[in-house]
């Protein structure tokens, strides 16, 4: 079955048309040695045998739910997801490549997106969610943007704590390219324990906005409402990035005062899967929903009376906004945000806080097991919720390889971000990691030592 | 279509009120965007507009618009209420729904009414 639709008879009158021969003659100004070149390829491979290689290349990949053990986090965690999550999403009524918006033909789309948006509500504390980002590094990206066009420009700087993801200070330092924002306390070089105070004389009456995450990278437990007060005297928005599931535990950061709450989605039922689709959520005040990016879904009546749901306040996006939009995103991670929303509801709040309480659990009784074992010792002393950093007697990839070799999936190595944390590891520990796995991961740290 | 006598008109669908100072958007402008949801006053008290500089960002159920100065002047007062209730701008464009107010403005360059109405009727078609 040929994909290109015009046949040798259409295509020899378009070429009459225009007075040339051939295809080829379109070509002739461009010297043949630059042309594309013959490929050399190998004989086509018959279906089976190109099964059978791609079987045998896929062996090569080594995974957290039959070969390794992992404690490895930093961003993405290992969760349990419930065989429903998956079930759901695979159905042909929402397993589509692109989300469909009108409301005539999507109205179990855009249900799934408003429960969605509510379901993020109720965990952060927060008035109103918008349809989703693509991860949490871009979710956070649009705050600054969001806080840059609520004071109209007029407000040149965001002030980051050097403690938020680096990768999500890597794409903020992409997305203030050319804006003419300033980006302050992004210093890896920085006191790491110096705590929320630390970016209280960064803030004043030109920052638009003050970024810190909850738990923050190393997955220490801030109470950010002094800073939030401290900032909004000076007339600032506070964006805080939260770790989903420390929030069925910790206090809301709505609570604290924040006005914007973003975060990485991938916690709520999403698979590692070397990285992505993620998912960003991103929440914030009603009074500033006129300058969140991205697609919002409202609840409406349709003619007949009867509970409809439609795209809203579409106005703010750039397909009608054009260059005076605040952001360009006009889309959502819609099968990944219908992921949350099914693992949201299938847990419930108790069922979260459950998975959370035994994250925290496991965690610090892996803390406490690896703080007395010769040569390891905790970094810091802030409470922390699922993750730690450890100070280790040697480099991180040494103890990682030997910790490889015995199907472990080591921490993360600080060092490649912060070179006051060389030989330090951050662990992260899930419900997923059993008492057993701990142990284990104990006793090979003790061995690496003596080696 | 309401197109008051007493006021000025620009190209761009604004009114200006040579008695007051006042300035918004006309009742042509409102009807053309249907239902509006959202307006935003971008200038402040004390800040200099001349015309075309954007003075509020208005968006409907199906577009946005910038709503710009229809003459030179100073910022004296702005409408508050219409950031709450945005609605006031399709219901009375020209009373609850203005928008800025300046001072020592200049209205040379405008449309009266009459030319105001005609360059309307010409859009219609």
């Amino acid at each position: 079955m040929t994909y290109i639709p015009h046949s040798p008879i259409e295509r020899d009158a378009m070429l009459a048309a225009i007075g040339v021969k051939s295809l080829e003659d379109l070509f002739k100004d461009i010297p043949a040695k630059h042309r594309f070149p013959k490929l050399d390829l190998p004989p086509a491979l018959t279906e089976m045998e190109a099964a059978a290689e791609l079987g045998e290349l896929s062996t090569g990949n080594e995974n957290v739910h039959s070969d390794l053990v992992s404690f490895l986090g930093a961003g993405a965690y290992n969760h349990y997801i419930p065989a429903a999550v998956d079930h759901i999403l695979r159905r042909g009524e929402f397993y589509t490549a692109y989300t469909p918006y009108q409301p005539e033909i999507s109205q179990g789309t855009l249900q799934a997106i408003f429960e969605y948006q509510s379901l993020i509500c109720a965990l952060t504390g927060m008035e109103v969610s918008n349809a989703s980002h693509y991860d949490g590094a871009t979710a956070v990206a649009e705050a600054a943007n969001m806080a840059y066009a609520q004071f109209r420009g007029k407000r040149n700087k965001v002030v980051i704590s050097p403690t938020v993801h680096p990768q999500y200070r890597e794409t903020m330092r992409t997305y203030v390219q050319g804006m003419g924002l300033e980006l302050a306390g992004d210093d890896p070089k920085a006191n790491l324990d110096a705590g929320p105070e630390a970016l209280e004389s960064l803030i004043d009456e030109n920052t638009a906005l003050v970024i810190v995450q909850y738990p923050d990278f190393f997955g220490r437990v801030y109470d950010f409402t002094k800073l939030i007060e401290l900032a909004h005297a000076k007339g600032a928005l506070v964006c805080v990035a939260a770790n989903p599931t420390a929030l069925a535990l910790f206090k809301a950061p709505a609570e604290m005062g924040a006005d914007i709450v973003v975060g990485e989605g991938q916690p709520l039922g999403i698979p590692l899967s070397f990285g992505g689709p993620y998912l960003g959520f991103f929440t914030t005040r009603k009074q500033y929903i006129h300058k969140m990016a991205g697609r919002l879904v409202g609840e409406t009546l349709d003619n007949r009376g009867q509970r409809a749901f439609v795209l809203t306040l579409t106005a703010r996006e750039q397909h009608i906004k054009r260059e005076r939009a605040i952001s360009n995103i006009c889309s959502n991670q819609g099968l990944m945000a219908l992921a949350a929303a099914v693992y949201l509801s299938l847990l419930g709040q108790t069922g979260l806080r459950q998975v959370a309480e035994l994250c925290y659990h496991k965690a610090h009784y892996a803390a406490e097991k690896i703080s007395k074992v010769k040569g390891y010792s905790l970094c810091f002393d802030t409470p922390f919720f699922h993750e730690f950093s450890v100070c280790c007697p040697k480099p991180v990839t040494e103890i990682n390889d030997h910790l490889l070799e015995h199907g472990v999936l080591g921490g993360y190595d600080l060092g490649q971000d912060y070179p006051s944390l060389k030989d330090h590891m951050l662990i992260a520990v899930t419900e997923m990691n059993t008492k057993d796995e701990i142990d284990a991961l104990v006793d090979i740290l003790a061995e690496v030592n003596h080696d | 279509m309401n197109i008051p006598t007493n006021l000025k008109y620009t190209k761009t669908d604004e009114w200006f009120d040579p008695a007051t100072g006042t300035m918004g958007l006309s009742d042509y402008a409102q009807g053309q965007l249907s239902d509006i949801v959202f307006v935003e006053i971008v200038v402040v008290i004390g800040e200099t507009v001349v015309p075309g500089k954007a003075i509020a960002s208005v968006e409907s159920v199906k577009a946005a618009a910038e709503t710009y100065a229809s003459a030179s002047g100073k910022v004296v007062a702005v409408n508050e209420d219409l950031s709450g209730i945005p609605e006031i701008l399709n219901n009375d464009p020209y009373g609850q729904g203005w928008m800025v107010k300046v001072d020592g403005a200049d209205a040379s360059g405008l449309m009266d009414a009459a030319a105001y109405t005609k360059y309307c009727e010409e859009r219609a078609h």
